[in-house]
């Protein structure tokens, strides 16, 4: 093994031969697509909106794969080993409304008004204090978040293979950078196809050996019920108390704070999601990307959750949180699913399982780092420092922010070492940044009387009050019986409440400030609003090929697997 | 489905089981023949042959049907 890379950490596996090629191959894949696309990235269109010519089928799995990141499969499998089943609320309710909601309600008005951006529809709907400020916020929660991907990633390595963390750093995120900065959104979107079937390929098997080893579902909950509890295995009966169930919280928590509000905000209005789909050809496609996302959405819990939950039930050793991790030198939640890997993978199996981790990171580091591209540069760099400048001048500038926003990420993997889960760390984020938004643009999209002085206080005061709650409750503990309404509320919990009242407040000073100040005409907002836009009539496709009827038949499944959890 | 430019992505997906799919059957059933000194757990499975045979013929059908110069969109 070359010495740079092998550190003197501990190793749950050692790859073989033919497990190295598996990953040495992969990469040179996502090289190759890069290099390939790089001649169809020429100009601004091109490289950051794709050319807008992506199919329902491929935006749709872009759009679910570049929130698939190695964050969600490790992080996630490590919440539900941590927390049971309740961590399948993140996937089921907490993500499949807001995605109907995204093709059926918003998208519309995102694609008819022909931004390319959530700052850019806020600039056209409220004016440019309210891009600017959503634009930075955004930009600096991007490399935040593609840190902890980074981060993810080099767990992973360091603990399966013992790799050196620094080494796993580079390598990653600098194929990352090139194939980004050569092919734009389109390089991006491609090879998140891509990782999207190798994740599942490498992850799959998991859930199907682990199924077997416990005896089925009903071995499974056994087993929990004697490792555990069995309130592990309940997706709302524990939810009546808040010191009833492992995540300390309430179902109005997971319902209005993670349903109606984080869950909604986030696949609605987090641009690193929305670009995908605003690459699709026509609205029809738009329209029904998030549909088809939602659709394979509902089965990502098999080869996260599950996996979890198979270790609760499985694995010999006790897990625990990080830091307890770092400083006894056992097992963290977060190592939960490299650790099934190694349970049943053998070479070849190995390195098809190491890839789809890797795929992972790179689907949702990636993501990151083609909407923080395209918000630098259309809306912070052009909008307030070099106004009219060429085509060709913003897609060099692209490229260029593409490998700056790869660096300040690298500097950001190393802050979230501290926090006993990555997952609450990044429900925090959302709530700071995603919650307000989402009252910005709901309320810009469905009432016409929200003036842009409105929309703008309204953004500022709810950012703002999250923040200020986040700190108040750091300063002082006792406080989260007033922010998450108990003593009792955890970390998860005191995120929901606090993302609903952030989004509460931030519309409530919209509607307050709207009320006094002037609004636009109607001819302003044609394109923008609700009431004054022509939504294209459906009336010549077949029902099989209307979105809203793939909603309710993904609406319906979703409401079978709530009930069979139960 | 839409292309990049005249390969399709999913002729690029075809590749990579098709390749990775190989790959696993073979290693799998070199395994047979010669276990690993510390045996996994359901190793009597021998998943990795039947992951593997599986992966390589999605990824076979996918190269066919997608190669470039086919006209598929």
């Amino acid at each position: 093994m070359i010495p740079f890379f092998a550190a003197n950490a501990p190793r749950l596996v050692h790859l073989s031969t033919v497990d190295l090629v598996i990953i040495i191959f992969y990469f040179a894949l996502v090289l190759a697509i890069g290099l390939y696309l790089k001649e169809q990235a020429n100009t601004g269109e091109d490289f950051f909106m794709a050319g807008r010519e992506m199919t329902a089928w491929i935006a749709g799995l872009s759009f679910l794969s570049a929130n698939l990141g190695s964050l969600e499969l490790m992080g996630w499998a490590g919440a539900s080993y941590q927390y049971g089943i309740l961590a399948a609320h993140w996937y089921w309710i907490g993500a499949i409304p807001a995605m109907l909601f995204l093709g059926l309600v918003m998208m519309p008005f995102y694609y008819i008004s022909k931004t390319h951006s959530v700052p850019g529809y806020l600039k056209l709907r409220f004016g440019e204090a309210s891009r600017a400020l959503s634009s930075v916020s955004f930009a600096f929660m991007t490399v935040l978040m593609s840190g902890i991907n980074m981060y993810s990633m080099a767990l992973v390595l360091k603990i399966v293979l013992g790799w050196d963390i620094n080494f796993s750093i580079l390598i990653s995120s600098v194929t990352v950078a090139i194939y980004v900065a050569l092919g734009g959104l389109r390089s991006a979107i491609f090879n998140e196809v891509l990782q999207f079937i190798l994740i599942w390929a490498g992850a799959l098997l998991i859930p199907i050996l682990g199924l077997i080893e416990a005896g089925g579902w009903a071995g499974l909950k056994a087993r929990i019920a004697v490792n555990a509890s069995a309130e592990y295995t309940h997706l709302w009966s524990t939810l009546g108390k808040f010191n009833d169930n492992p995540m300390g919280i309430h179902w109005t928590g997971i319902v209005f704070g993670l349903g109606a509000i984080i869950a909604t905000g986030y696949w609605t209005t987090d641009f690193l999601v929305v670009q995908r789909v605003l690459s699709a050809k026509d609205l029809r496609a738009a329209k029904m990307a998030p549909i088809i996302g939602a659709g394979f959405k509902m089965f990502v819990p098999f080869i996260v959750i599950l996996p979890g939950l198979l270790g609760l039930a499985l694995l010999p050793m006790k897990l625990m949180p990080e830091a307890q991790a770092i400083a006894t030198g056992g097992h963290s939640y977060n190592e939960v699913l490299p650790l099934m890997l190694a349970r049943y993978c053998g070479p070849g199996l190995l390195g098809l399982g190491i890839t789809a981790l890797i795929a992972g990171f790179m689907s949702g580091m990636a993501g990151n780092v083609s909407a923080f591209t395209t918000v630098w540069t259309y809306d912070i760099y052009r909008a307030l420092i070099s106004k009219d400048a060429s085509d060709a001048h913003y897609v060099s500038m692209g490229r260029w922010s593409t490998i700056v926003g790869v660096a300040i990420s690298i500097g950001t993997a190393y802050l979230v070492m501290d926090f006993k889960s990555i997952m609450d760390y990044v429900q925090a984020l959302f709530s700071f940044f995603i919650a307000p938004l989402f009252a910005t643009v709901l309320l810009g999209m469905l009432w016409k009387r929200a003036t842009s002085a409105g929309g703008f206080w309204g953004l500022l005061a709810g950012t703002g009050s999250s923040v200020s709650m986040w700190a108040w409750v750091k300063m002082d503990p006792t406080a989260l019986r007033y922010v998450a309404l108990s003593p009792y509320a955890r970390d998860m919990a005191e995120n929901m409440y606090r993302a609903l009242w952030s989004c509460l407040i931030c519309a409530f000073v919209t509607v307050a400030v709207s009320l006094v100040t002037t609004p636009k005409t109607d001819v302003e907002l044609k394109g923008l609003v609700y009431g004054v836009t022509e939504i294209p009539s459906e009336s010549y496709v077949s029902t099989l090929h209307r979105p809203w009827f793939w909603a309710v038949v993904v609406g319906a499944i979703f409401l079978v697997l709530n009930i069979v959890f139960w | 489905m839409k292309r990049g430019g005249s390969i399709s992505i999913w002729f690029f997906i075809g590749i990579s089981l098709l390749v990775n799919g190989i790959l696993i059957f073979g290693a799998s059933v070199y395994q047979l023949f010669q276990p690993p000194p510390k045996e996994l757990v359901l190793f009597r499975l021998h998943a990795g042959v039947w992951w593997g045979a599986i992966l390589a013929i999605i990824g076979a059908i996918y190269c066919v049907y997608y190669v470039p110069g086919r006209g598929r969109t």
